[in-house]
């Protein structure tokens, strides 16, 4: 029960780091999610957002920024098995399930739905 | 860097770019941000349920549980995108319903959704990833880089 608190809490906080990125520096949504990602994969390799999941769960792992830390996570365990070639195997290795859902759901929507308005 | 800019335009355009800026809309920062608060927290407690559940009844481990969790929030995001629900909501709740990765699959069906009338091949396929690419892009260089990093500190007996 806990871990719901502290799922919505960091998911809500993070979302407002992303709302102030929009409001106060002017970015577009694409350049917010970008800048996200990128953040997300450093804080990765400083080996903070694995910490930060297991307080949070969802909360840390539904923003966009678990993005770039799910795509170093797999080139780094894929870097420790097979050595360096490993860095460009593994790095879609945990982030499959999201992006091929995205792609796949995507396309059957758009075979299905009209635009609208 | 806006008087670099400014250095470049013309006196008529000087006074336009400021009569601009001083009817642009100011943003409502502390609403927008108690919004994007309420909106990507209720968001990630949707996805902590999920997660739990696929713990509980479909046997999967805490460990993976996290995929089934994310493809449940994109097909539930591009069907609300269909439907032309997410747009509303998106209205009301800014970076809330952005930035979590319902916003992602979000951006990908409401440009293939939109781009269908040019065509499957070139519409769909060719604008599916116009917001979405950037992501995938400086998400992978920048994994990349850092694994790269984080390789070289390891072979020089790390820190």
């Amino acid at each position: 029960m806990e871990k719901i608190i502290w799922a919505f809490i960091v998911g809500g906080l993070i979302c407002v780091v992303g709302q102030i990125m929009m409001d106060v520096f002017k970015l577009t949504p694409a350049h917010t999610m970008s800048t996200l990602v990128v953040v997300g994969a450093i804080l990765g390799g400083l080996g903070l957002y694995e910490p930060l999941i297991k307080f949070a769960g969802a909360g840390a792992t539904v923003p966009i920024c678990s993005f770039g830390n799910s795509l170093l996570k797999g080139a780094l365990q894929e870097l420790e098995q097979h050595g360096p070639i490993g860095v460009l195997t593994g790095i879609f290795k945990l982030t499959s399930a999201g992006i091929s859902s995205a792609i796949i759901f995507g396309f059957i929507a758009s075979l299905i739905f009209k635009p609208k308005g | 860097m806006a008087s670099n800019k400014n250095n470049k335009l013309n006196l008529e355009q000087q006074k336009y770019q400021s009569f601009a800026q001083k009817r642009e809309p100011r943003r409502p920062l502390l609403s927008n941000c108690l919004k994007a608060f309420i909106s990507g927290g209720a968001i990630c407690v949707f996805g902590q349920l999920l997660h739990f559940m696929y713990i509980k009844y479909f046997s999967f481990t805490e460990n993976n549980a996290g995929d089934p969790t994310a493809a449940t929030l994109i097909i539930i995001s591009v069907l609300l995108t269909g439907f032309g629900v997410y747009d509303t909501i998106a209205q009301w709740a800014g970076a809330g319903s952005a930035v979590p990765i319902t916003g992602f699959a979000n951006t990908i069906s409401s440009a293939a959704i939109e781009h269908r009338s040019e065509g499957y091949v070139l519409g769909v396929g060719g604008n599916m990833f116009k917001i979405a690419g950037p992501v995938i892009v400086y998400g992978v260089f920048s994994a990349f880089v850092v694994s790269i990093i984080k390789m070289l500190v390891n072979y020089m007996g790390g820190i």
